[in-house]
This record gives C-alpha cells, structure tokens and sequence, in this order.
C-alpha cells in the first residue's frame, strides 16, 4: 500500500517521465503533470494520495497545489482508494436509450454495491460516467483503458466473471506503458 | 453516393500499419506539399475547397488558418482537437482508431501550412488506447523519415507529440484544451485574445478537430476546386456522422453533404430505419448541444422542404424551427422514448461537465438539473417548467465559454417542441411510472 | 484616444482601456457592479458576469453590435463604441439573473456573518437583485477551517472571485491554496492541512468580496457598524504603513488596508500592520476615514435588506446537491 511503500517510480516509469517532460519547451514542463498523474495513479494502487501528489510536484519543480488543483479537475483520476477494477457505466442519452440503466442495475445487483461503490473484497469499483464516445455501440462500460461494448446482460456477467479471475488492477495505462 | 474521402481505404486489412497504408497511397499529400507546394498555395486549396470546422462550430478553416500571427522569432503550434466528448459523437475515435496515418499526415501538411514545428494531438483520456494506437504510428512516422528534422530533404522540421486528457468535457473547448495541454485545470480562457493570436503558452496557435485536419488530405490530393463541388452551396465536402439510439444500425458514416435526412435516417446504407420497425419521435441531429427537433421538423423544414444534412438546411428556421449540424452527432429516438427523461441526463451531463468558473453556467447547470429531477421524481409542477424556461434564459449568452448556451439549448428545444410532456408528468406523476419500464436493453424487452 | 459612449455619456480614454474602467472613470450611476475584478490583480475578471453590459456598436471602424452581453471589466473599448448599461432594460434582467446565480447557493447568514456591512454580494442583492429566492433545494454547505493563525475559510460563503488566489499568485511567492474540484463543488481551498504563512497574505481578506475569508483575530469582537474607522500610518519596512483602524471606544479592534470608493485596496499591508500592532503607541492617527459609497450600512439600508432575502422557509429538500469529489462521489439518482 502506499503508506508503506515508498513512493518513488520504477525505472521504466521514470524514463517515461523524462521521455514526457522532453515533449515540452524548456520550461514548460508543467505540461507533463496531466500524463505523469496518470502514470502515478497506475503505479501507486489506482489512486493518487497526497504524498503521491507531492511527489509529483517535486518531478515538475511545480507547487503541491498545482497538482492538488489539476488532480482534482479531472474526472479520471482518483482521490481517494478505489477497487483493484473499476467498472465505468455510461448512462448518458444514447446508453441510457440502449438500456444502460438496466446494466447498472444488474451490476449492483451482483456485486450487491450501489453505483460509486467499492465492494468488501477491494475488487470492484462500480461508477456511472458520462458519454465515453461509444454512443453507437451501447450499452457500454469502460474499465481500465478497455471499452467493452454492445453489452448485453449475459456479456456483462461473463466479463466480471473474468475481471475476477484475473484478479489484476485494470489502469488507464495498460497500453502505454508496463507498470510494477 | 458520392466517393467516401476518408473512409476511402478504412476496409483495407492492416491499414492501422505505416507499411499498409503507405502501400495504399499514403503520405501522398505530405509529398505534394512539402516539394510541390508552398504553404500560401496550401492555405489557398484549403480556402477554395470550403472546408469548415468538424468540430462542432463549422467555422471556415482557410480563414482561421489566415488569422494566425506570425512574429518573427515566435514559434507557432497546430493543435489537433481530439478530446471528443459531446454526448452523441464518436467518430474522431473511429476515424483515428482506423486510419491513425491519415491523421498524421494531414497534421504533417497543416503544420507545414502553417509554419508550425512543434504540434500536438490532445486526446481525451478515455480513449487511452486509441493513444497507443497513435503513438504507434507516430513511431512509425519517424522511422520512416515523415516527422522529426529535414524532412523528405526539403529542410522543414516538425515534431509531433501526443498529449492525453483526464476526463473533461470542456477540454474540447479549444482555450480549455490549451490551459490542460499547459497542464493547468481546463478552464476555458476569456477571449480575446484567440489562440491564433497567444494560445499555446502565448504563442500564435490553430487549434483543429480531427475530421477538419483529415479532410486537408484529400484535399491537396485532389485539389480545392474538386472538394468543393462535394455538397451544396457552402456545406462542402462529405462529412462523418456519428448515429446512436433507436435505430437498426449504429455506427459512424461518411455522407456527402446535401443527403437528405429522411434517407439517411431509413436507407440501408445508413442508419437502417428505426429499432424495431416503431414510429420515430425526435432526433438530435448535432451531439447533444443542438436543439433537439420533433420527427415533423427533422424531416421537413417549417417551409416543407426536405430537410438536408447541410449547415444551412438544418439551421433552417432558426432555432424556432430548425437546429444545426454540429458535430455531427446524430442521435434518434423513438416513439416510447421521454423527452423529459433524455432531457435529463443532457443536463445532468452539462452540470457535471460545467468547469465552474463562471458563476451562471456553475450554478445554473446544477439547478436547472435537480429541477429536472425532481419533476421525474413526480414533484414537479406547473411553475417549474416555466422557471427552467427562464434559467435556460439567463445561461444562454451571459457566460465565458459556450458551454453555457450549450447547457440552456437542448432545455429550450425540449420545452418549446414537448412542453405537454412537461406537463403530463407534473400533472400525473403515475405516467413517470411507466417510463421507466420503457427502457430494456435489445431483445430483453419487458 | 478611443472615444466610448456609455449610457449616453460619451468620454476619452487611454487605448487598452476597458469598458469597465472607463465607465468608472465617468462615475456615478452608469458604473457596471463589479464582483470578481480588481485593478490591482492582473488577469482578474470575467468570472462572475454581474459587470455585464450590452455593446451596441462596436467601433467607427466596424459599427455592428455585439451578438451577446460582454463582461465589462474584460472588454476593451474600442473608438466610436457604444454601450448600454442600465439604459438596457435586458442589461438589468440579465444582471438579476447573474445575482440570483450568485445568491442561489449562499447561505444568507447575514446576521452572524463577519462581513456584513462590507459586503459586496449584500449590496449587490440590494442593488440588483429580485426579492425573492426561487432555489428549493439543499445549499451546498463546507466546514469552516482555519488556513494559519490568522484567517479563516468559511467556503460556503466564497463565490469564487479567484481574487485571493491572484493575491497568491501576484503578491507572495509560493502559492498554498488555489481552486479545487470542479463545476458546483469548486471550492478555495489547500487541498491537506495547510497554513498560509506569508507576510502579505492577510491581503486576501481586504480582497475578499464575501465574508468568506475573515480575520480570526476580529471575529465576533463586534459588528462593523459599531466601529469606527479611522486612516493610520506608521513606518513599516514591509509595507507602506498607511492602514485603516477600527475603533471600539480607545481600542483598535481590527487593522485593514484603505480602500477606494469601488471598494479597492489603495496599498497592500503585511501582515505586521494588520495583525500585531492593535496599541494606539504602533499608529499615528491620521483622521476619521470616510465610508466608502457602496456601503448599505452607511446608508441604513441594513434593516430593509433583511427582507429581500432570504426566504428561509427552505423546502425539503428534494435532492442534495452535487457531492464534492473528496466527500461521497456524485449525485445518484437510483430511484429514477
Ligand atoms: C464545450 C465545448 C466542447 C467542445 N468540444 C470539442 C471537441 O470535443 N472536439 C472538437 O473538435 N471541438 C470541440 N469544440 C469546438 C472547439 O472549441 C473548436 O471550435 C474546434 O476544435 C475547432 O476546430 P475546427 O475548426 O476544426 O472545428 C468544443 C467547444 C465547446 C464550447
Ligand atoms: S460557461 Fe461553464 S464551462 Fe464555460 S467557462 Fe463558464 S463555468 Fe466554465
Ligand atoms: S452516450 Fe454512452 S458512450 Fe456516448
Ligand atoms: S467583475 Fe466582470 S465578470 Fe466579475
């Protein structure tokens, strides 16, 4: 957990935040935070605790409350301790059309959680979001870089099935870079 | 049907590959324009051929191009505007998640247009492997001599770089977009200056939307002139839509300006006919900031013409009548569907959405979506409707960006088109009731 | 020199000037109300739009109105403009509107509040405001917390000028607290337990439209109206020394800097000046100060205002509003 562990990046990320803070002039590398928060959240257990934050700022050489101020801006990151697989339903105009209500009924149901949850075992984290751009391919729910579309009730309950199975933290940055 | 421009190719197996597409005549207008032409002779394809912004405004991209500053000694940027998040829109994601290179080279011509070095595509969080896919391809790019110094040995260098958001509607904005590209929260600047003035960290910059930055492709491939005989009058071009809701076939097409919606809502080709052969009610046409538009009206301007996928047709009649093409979101409902109910996770969106800067759209927003709510919790009342009449009002042009007005439009659509819905459910609450077992997935109907 | 004609009233002025400021350079009636600007903070404006006019030629070069009402205090004149301001009958329907906006979610403590006969949203409601509140729902409510020894933050008050973030920003190096979250839940804040410690940082309080950042070391003493001011300076090697005491008989309950008739600060004071020296021995006194034109309590308007506020006969509740992103995560409408 975070509190134990030092927060410090791996290798690999650290070459990533240098690769990114490179993207910059000079100077102007308070452009990196948005990319590098995530990369920090991927890396510290799916959220971003103060001390992270302050971490980050100390990479930028930027004010802990330019960070605290972005982070808390975005809807993608997380302030506070979420489940190892956040499950992100879109119920905006065209899922809801689809029957996206009913999809997060059922998922409450089975996980026995109401939406904005996290269930006792720290698995699943259950969250309605706003359009993810997959109007045409609804219902839909987003859960770590992956979207899963067309979802119907059976799809949905064989999904968390594998979500469990594989028992791993689902990031944001899944495909961007390896992370410990 | 006319020649699809950007989807061209999309078929082609592998195309999301440097080798495939560049097999496939990729990279041809990067030739053209780096050797053939100068960035004056770009500028003026892309004022004849009419192009206007895909990203929601429409505004022309020659004369924006036009705008931009040029100091001595200043570096200026191209931003490419791939934050895609109006509810309804989805077809930057399909356009770069399949053809990742005919973003980059139309980002290499514009940038060389524009006398840019150094450009960026910000794209919205969510689509985090779409990042990969792009990043990839970048790669590719650079291996294969297209991006970084002395390209094709014509002496012009540029770097391109991808930024990613996380999660905010407003970055679209396109000065929201700069603030996060700067790393700072997405508050939309107060303008002017334009960003074609002091935008990327005071530098002159073009900000541009992923469909208006592709279309510069063929453009210089086939010329100004030719693109602009595509469509009708000043809507030039073909055009990607993105269609969802209650119809047979979802998904993104590419449509030559000028279709007809009635075609485009029931042919084949397109969106297939309505879910499960019922009667149409409504469809927003533009993502979910246009005013929304009864089947009468989508169909038939108030004049009773057939109603065009053009920015003049669908603009027809103002915003009493008619509506507007926007981003090209394009979503249908049927006759089941409640307006009030779509109405409400509209608003809920924007309120979510809102930066919260500007005190009518902060305040407003939420306001106006708790009212909402509670006329579906069956509290509503007759004065209610009325009063989100009036705050829509006092949002609509009063505020720093147009989020504002795109939080009071589709509130003002749906009371001026449906207030007897409006009314129906604070006049009997039990009718909320049955809305709610509307709404089934496909195939699960209850 | 641009020549701007505002509410019939026509005046030269510097390029680069603004509608606002040269409608306060004409003075009296004409001037927009302004929230969130200040002439001493640069960047500040544009967020609460009480400013607003109506620009109904835009120059001699290019006569055409503008589309939409522009924020005064960031819209520069142009030669030949000319603008309305309370002669636009929707000029006023508009500003109403952007005060109900601003009224919507404040608590109306009016009697308990710090700030209250100093306060510009309280004169703004009188001024420009509707009688009633049309807002049902439950007001967003924040813990108060003190930010130092000095100030405390009541945030369910503030109505997010960004002023004292500029004073931050432009006056202290090192900035502690900014804008956190999004949207409805924004809110000023310093994010972890954090103290403002700086030597100018009480200047955030003379900022403060509201009385959303108060001096700790003055709360409850007593009501503004029962103090009197008075104009003070000493020799102060971090600031200028020209204060403005507030007296309770012989004892100097409160330090401020001066202001101006807009409500300006006239010179930043450290925190020396403000907080420490409360002996008459620290001051040399200067002379009554005069009461600056917007004040309702200098015009006995105190009593009348309580009417225009404040329905307190709140509904139930039908919703909470949006939680902030560190409380329960948003709005959940489950039942629908
Ligand atoms: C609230 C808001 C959201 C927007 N979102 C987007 C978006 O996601 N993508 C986009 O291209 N333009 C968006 N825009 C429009 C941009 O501000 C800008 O006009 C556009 O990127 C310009 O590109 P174009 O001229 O190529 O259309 C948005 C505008 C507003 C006011
Ligand atoms: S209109 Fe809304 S989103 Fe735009 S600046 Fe104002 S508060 Fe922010
Ligand atoms: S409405 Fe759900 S993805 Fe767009
Ligand atoms: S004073 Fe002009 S917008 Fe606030």
């Amino acid at each position: 957990m975070a509190g134990s562990k030092k927060i410090q990046f791996s290798e690999k990320a650290m070459a990533y935040v240098r690769e990114l803070i490179a993207r910059y002039p000079a100077g102007k590398q308070k452009s990196a935070v948005i990319p590098i928060l995530h990369l920090a959240q991927a890396e510290f257990d799916g959220w971003l605790s103060a001390p992270v934050m302050d971490y980050v700022a100390s990479l930028l050489n930027i004010q802990s409350i330019e960070v605290y101020e972005v982070a808390s801006f975005y809807s993608m990151f997380n302030l506070k301790p979420v489940g190892k697989c956040t499950i992100e339903v879109c119920h905006t105009s065209s899922c809801w059309l689809r029957g996206a209500e009913d999809i997060i009924r059922h998922i409450e149901k089975k996980l026995n959680i109401s939406a904005g949850e996290t269930t006792t075992d720290g698995m699943f984290t259950l969250k309605k979001v706003e359009c993810l751009g997959a109007c045409g391919y609804a219902p839909m729910f987003q859960v770590g870089a992956d979207f899963y579309e067309n979802l119907t009730i059976q799809k949905t309950d064989e999904l968390l099935e594998k979500f469990r199975k594989e028992g791993k933290r689902q990031t944001y940055c899944n495909h961007l870079v390896d992370v410990k | 049907m006319g020649k699809k421009l950007l989807l061209d190719k999309v078929g082609v197996a592998g195309i999301q590959k440097y080798d495939v597409y560049r097999r496939e005549g990729g990279y041809a207008a990067v030739e053209k324009a780096l050797k053939a032409l100068t960035p004056e002779i770009i500028l003026d394809e892309v004022k004849k051929s009419g192009l206007r912004g895909r990203g929601g405004a429409g505004f022309p991209t020659g004369m924006k191009w036009s705008f931009l500053a040029k100091p001595p000694g200043v570096p200026r940027h191209l931003v490419c505007n791939a934050d895609e998040s109006e509810p309804g829109t989805f077809k930057d994601r399909y356009l770069m998640e399949k053809l990742p290179h005919l973003l980059i080279e139309g980002m290499i011509t514009s940038s060389f247009a524009l006398g840019a070095n150094t450009s960026y595509i910000y794209i919205r969080g969510e689509y985090a492997y779409i990042y990969k896919i792009l990043e990839t391809a970048i790669q590719e790019a650079y291996k294969a001599g297209w991006l970084g110094k002395n390209i094709l040995g014509t002496g012009y260098d540029l770097d391109l770089y991808m930024q990613i958001g996380a999660g905010a509607y407003i970055c679209g904005e396109e000065t929201a977009l700069l603030e996060s590209l700067e790393g700072k929260r997405g508050n939309p600047r107060i303008k002017p200056p334009f960003p074609a003035i002091a935008g990327l960290w005071g530098r002159p910059t073009v900000v541009n939307n992923v469909e208006t930055l592709m279309a510069v492709v063929p453009i210089i491939n086939f010329g100004g002139e030719a693109y602009s005989k595509i469509g009708i009058g000043r809507s030039t071009g073909t055009k990607l839509i993105s269609a969802s809701g209650h119809i047979n076939k979802p998904g993104v097409y590419e449509i030559d300006l000028g279709l007809p919606v009635e075609e485009f809502i029931y042919s084949q080709e397109y969106c297939g006919g309505i879910l499960g052969g019922r009667k149409m009610k409504a469809v927003v046409a533009g993502g979910s900031s246009v005013p929304i538009l009864p089947t009468e009206l989508i169909l038939r301007t108030a004049k009773g013409e057939p109603r065009l996928m053009t920015y003049e047709s669908l603009g027809d009649g103002g915003f009493a009548t008619g509506t507007m093409l926007g981003s090209g979101g394009f979503i249908v409902m049927d006759e089941s569907t409640s307006i009030v109910k779509n109405l409400y996770t509209f608003s809920r969106f924007y309120h979510h959405e809102s930066c919260g800067q500007c005190s009518p759209c902060r305040e407003g927003t939420g306001w106006m979506e708790k009212i909402l709510h509670k006329v579906l919790s069956g509290h509503g009342t007759l004065r209610d409707i009325d009063l989100l009449w009036d705050i829509q009002q006092k949002i609509d042009g009063k505020t720093i960006c147009p989020l504002g007005e795109a939080a009071a439009w589709p509130v003002a659509s749906a009371i001026r088109h449906f207030r007897s819905e409006f009314e129906d459910f604070v006049k009997n609450p039990q009718s909320i009731q049955d809305v709610k077992h509307y709404y089934r997935l496909t195939g699960e109907k209850a | 020199m641009p020549k701007v004609t505002i509410d019939g009233q026509t005046i030269d002025v510097p390029a680069g000037t603004t509608i606002l400021q040269a409608a306060r350079m004409i003075g009296g009636d004409i001037v927009p109300p302004a929230m969130c600007y200040y002439s001493k903070l640069k960047t500040s404006g544009g967020y609460c739009r009480t400013c607003i006019v109506q620009v109904s030629q835009g120059s001699t070069a290019d006569p055409r109105p503008m589309p939409k009402p522009v924020a005064s205090c960031r819209t520069n004149v142009m030669d030949g403009m000319v603008v309305k301001n309370i002669t636009s009958p929707e000029v006023l329907e508009a500003r109403a509107g952007v005060v109900e906006f601003l009224l919507l979610n404040h608590p109306l403590d009016c009697p308990i509040c710090d700030q209250a006969g100093e306060c510009h949203l309280q004169d703004l409601g009188y001024e420009h405001g509707k009688a009633d509140t049309r807002y049902e729902f439950e007001r967003r409510t924040f813990e108060k917390i003190d930010i130092g020894n000095y100030i405390q933050l009541h945030m369910t008050r503030c109505i997010l000028c960004y002023r004292c973030v500029k004073v931050a920003d432009q006056l202290t190096d090192g900035r502690v607290h900014g804008v956190i979250n999004r949207g409805e839940v924004s809110e000023i804040s310093t994010y972890i337990q954090n103290a403002i410690d700086n030597d100018l940082s009480g200047n955030m309080i003379d900022v403060c439209p509201v009385g959303a950042l108060t001096d700790k070391t003055f709360r409850f003493k007593n009501r503004v109206w029962f103090t009197k001011p008075a104009d003070a300076n000493c020799t102060c090697t971090k600031c200028t020394g020209k204060v403005r005491l507030w007296f309770k008989g012989d004892e100097i309950l409160r330090v401020t800097a001066r202001k101006d008739e807009y409500g300006e600060v006239v010179d930043w004071i450290c925190n020396e000046c403000r907080f420490k020296k409360r002996k008459l021995s620290d001051w040399v006194i200067e002379g009554p100060a005069k009461v600056n034109r917007h004040s309702v309590i200098s015009q006995n308007h105190y009593e009348s205002l309580r009417a225009i506020q404040f329905d307190t006969r709140l509904q139930t509740a039908v919703l909470n509003g949006h939680k902030s992103k560190l409380g329960e995560g948003p709005l959940n409408p489950n039942n629908l």
